[in-house]
């Protein structure tokens, strides 16, 4: 399934997903053309069950489409759409065509059918028909629950640092389209720990292709008659951007591989911490190399690098998944330390405290 | 050569269920090896303790069974490694015999050789060193004069080495030397053999570490003879046959774990109720640690596939360095524990001598620049 989702995402976002397409859709000027190709190869349901009309592709498999969406910045919540159907068929809910994405920092509470609460940061909030989002965290018998974004009270814009819209919306009694108890075998975390692992594929994904640019950069722009991949300053550079985009793919691949029966919470933390490392790195590197060029509109590298600087953040930051991790593995102690990081089963991050900026 | 070679692969189960056997058996056999012993990682040198690695045959497990070894596969063989770095057992004496001069001998050796020297480093009772750099030849490996000409008794043997680690206890030194005239190509005229240390005409001093410790040596070859047939693989080649043992020597976990000792000690220090600083950086290294062995897996899997990624190894190599290196300082930004090569707690004398070998670990097996050179050349920019 792995081979066929790739070619075929990768040939329809090659052909719509042009720089210029996706310059044109930052600000929030949504993609129609662009979803609709992406709706009607079915990809927004892959994840689904197939008895409710998904390809039942497991997160392994589903590695592919997020790592393809970030190598072509596509401006579409397509990876937000797969995991809230995705969320919605493990609650046993009708999955939903049309645009769908998520809020992983939901304080909603439920009651009679009705919400009352904000979901804040929603990827593609103000374009989105519907919305997953998991009610009364704090309780017993947290829900997952489906919001039509047309019954929001009210919605606070917001755009991160590429142009791509993450909003707040407010409700106040509007009633759910769907809910259904959250599935024991799922924490309440599962929308944060999937978005963390959706923006490590993309993270990979942007690097990847990021690093293809800057390589072919370096052979082709010339100084002191040479092309400027001759010295060997920028050799080096370009080796230490290999290194960590090599890194950032298989720490997010590693996610996705270990996540198909239950989100792996450490190695989806290890990835956000090392793609989110890498993002910076490369980052850093890939406008090095351009030079002033790279710092220019026109030219097309800021589409990759200020995906990089958001997306790091996005779904916490490296800063919050290591000291979560840093938590769990203290607790276990330094006799403790290689048992833990060798058995997947043991790896139960704790959860923290937030302290919102 | 691209990054797309990196592809996650878990260890099979049948590999992974040695990981209780071993843990046993160190428990077994080593619980009470102290701390700061443990930290020397792969320098620890201890014969008796290899043999009884042999005895379980878990030293050239890879090899084929007619030689001693188990034909284990490479995701075995790691599992077993692992497990011994991560408890910093003391496998110096068999370590470059197990992961390089076996699978070499293997690979390029005369039926002669293989049945010769394969069953003895299997029972964990020959020790193997690499004479590759030379006083004058470092990074530039290429440029080595040590050399040996034929004559009517076999080779004859003349030059330098430095930098040898074992020398002193090993019993053979596979070495790169020059057996032909300095062609216009670099990398040829260049062929390894097999030297028996006991030969006369060799020479052999330890060179103290800044540390204190004696690890590396120089040795001397003053018209040591060889016979015909410690020329191993074929003449003229040994250019290629270093490069082939490259992968295996830069991708293996004790390219990341040379501080797992000091790491645990710090978390043991910093207690099960860290600050901000202490989780946030305790869990970036450990986000890290488990990125590099998923790396590090992968070139495992590529070697099991009978590719040769020599590329993906130094991406492994340098990264994992880094990372070892960083640990020491991270100690230090931690917890206001200074240093103690004598008196002070485990922690204290753990941190002193990995502070001291740290630097160690980016020059050992090709430097940090001679790795990025590689990784750039592999993208085609040289
Ligand atoms: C603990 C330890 C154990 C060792 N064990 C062995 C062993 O068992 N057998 C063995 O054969 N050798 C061994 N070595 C030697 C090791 O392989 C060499 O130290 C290494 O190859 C570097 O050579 P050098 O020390 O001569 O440094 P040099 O080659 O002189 O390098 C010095 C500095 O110059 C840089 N440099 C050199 N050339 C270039 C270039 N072209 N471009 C940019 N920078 C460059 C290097 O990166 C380095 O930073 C060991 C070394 C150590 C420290």
């Amino acid at each position: 399934m792995r081979e066929l989702f790739e070619s075929t995402i990768e040939r329809l976002l090659a052909d719509l997903a042009t720089p210029e397409y996706v310059l044109g859709c930052e600000g929030g000027e949504w993609p129609a053309e662009l979803w609709a190709a992406v709706e009607a190869s079915g990809f927004t349901l892959a994840a689904v069950p197939e008895s409710l009309g998904g390809a039942e592709a497991g997160w392994a498999d589903l590695y592919v489409l997020a790592r393809a969406a970030g190598r072509f910045a596509a401006p579409i919540p397509l990876g937000e759409a797969l995991l809230g159907n995705w969320l919605l068929g493990k609650a046993g809910l009708e999955p939903q065509t049309g645009i769908l994405s998520f809020a992983a920092e939901a304080d909603l509470s439920l009651r009679d059918g009705a919400v009352v609460g904000v979901l804040r940061d929603v990827p593609w909030g103000r374009h989105a028909q519907s919305l997953v989002a998991i009610a009364d965290r704090n309780s017993a018998t947290p829900s997952v629950v489906l919001l039509s974004t047309e019954s929001a009270a009210s919605q606070t814009l917001s755009l991160n640092v590429a142009g791509e819209p993450r909003d707040s919306l407010h409700f106040t009694g509007a009633r759910v389209l769907a809910c259904a108890p959250l599935p024991a075998s799922l924490s309440v975390e599962v929308l944060q720990l999937g978005g963390a692992l959706l923006r490590s594929a993309q993270i990979a994904g942007a690097l990847h292709a990021l690093l293809d640019m800057t390589s072919a950069y370096a052979s082709e722009r010339t100084q002191f008659g040479r092309p400027i991949g001759a010295f060997q300053a920028i050799q080096q550079q370009l080796a230490v951007f290999a290194e960590q985009a090599a890194a950032a793919g298989i720490a997010a691949e590693a996610a996705f591989a270990e996540s198909d029966t239950l989100f792996a919470t450490f190695t989806i933390a290890a990835a956000k911490v090392s793609t989110a490392e890498a993002a910076s790195v490369g980052a850093g590197i890939a406008h090095s190399v351009h030079g002033a060029i790279g710092f220019t509109q026109e030219y097309s590298l800021h589409l990759l690098s200020r995906r990089l600087w958001a997306w790091r953040s996005e779904f916490g930051s490296a800063s919050l998944w290591s000291q979560r991790i840093g938590q769990m593995v203290c607790g276990a102690g330094g006799e403790g330390y290689w048992a833990l990081l060798t058995d997947h089963a043991n790896q139960q991050l704790c959860t923290l405290e937030r302290k919102s900026a | 050569m691209s990054i797309t070679q990196f592809t996650y692969s878990r260890i099979p189960a049948e590999a992974e269920s040695l990981r209780d056997e071993v843990r046993e058996f160190l428990q077994n056999n080593l619980g009470d090896y102290p701390t700061t012993a443990r930290a020397q990682s792969w320098m620890g040198f201890d014969a008796a303790f290899s043999r009884k690695l042999g005895a379980q045959g878990w030293v050239g497990m890879a090899l084929p069974e007619q030689y001693g070894g188990a034909a284990a596969g490479p995701f075995a063989r790691y599992v077993i490694i692992e497990e011994l770095l991560a408890a910093g057992a003391p496998v110096s004496a068999h370590w470059i015999a197990d992961r390089q001069s076996g699978p070499l001998i293997n690979r390029f050796g005369s039926e002669a050789q293989r049945e010769r020297y394969l069953p003895p480093i299997c029972r964990g009772e020959s020790y193997f060193c690499i004479g590759m750099s030379e006083p004058n030849s470092g990074s530039d490996l290429a440029s080595i004069k040590t050399s040996a000409t034929r004559n009517d008794a076999g080779w004859l043997l003349n030059g330098q080495k430095v930098w040898t680690t074992n020398a002193q206890h090993a019993h053979f030194m596979i070495a790169l030397v020059r057996t032909g005239e300095k062609q216009a190509a670099r990398h040829e005229g260049m062929s390894q053999f097999i030297v028996d240390l006991r030969l006369p005409g060799i020479t052999i001093r330890p060179i103290r570490d800044l540390a204190g410790g004696e690890h590396f040596n120089e040795v001397f070859f003053d018209n040591v003879q060889l016979d015909a047939d410690a020329l191993i693989g074929t003449e003229g080649k040994g250019w290629d046959q270093v490069t082939a043992e490259l992968a295996f020597e830069r991708s293996g976990p004790e390219r990341f774990l040379s501080c797992i000792e000091l790491l645990k000690t710090l978390i043991s220090a910093v207690g099960r109720q860290p600050d901000a600083l202490q989780s946030r950086e305790i869990g970036r290294l450990s986000a890290k640690l488990l990125t590099l062995r998923n790396m590090s897996l992968s070139v495992t899997a590529q070697l099991a596939a009978g590719e040769h990624p020599a590329w993906a190894a130094s991406c492994v190599k340098d990264l994992g360095n880094l990372f070892e290196q960083e640990i020491p300082e991270v100690a230090q930004l931690l917890l206001e524990a200074e240093p103690r090569q004598e008196g002070g707690s485990e922690h204290a004398q753990v941190l002193a001598y990995l502070t001291q070998m740290a630097p160690s670990f980016s020059l050992r097996g090709g430097t940090r620049e001679i790795l990025r050179g590689i990784i750039a050349r592999g993208m085609g920019l040289r």
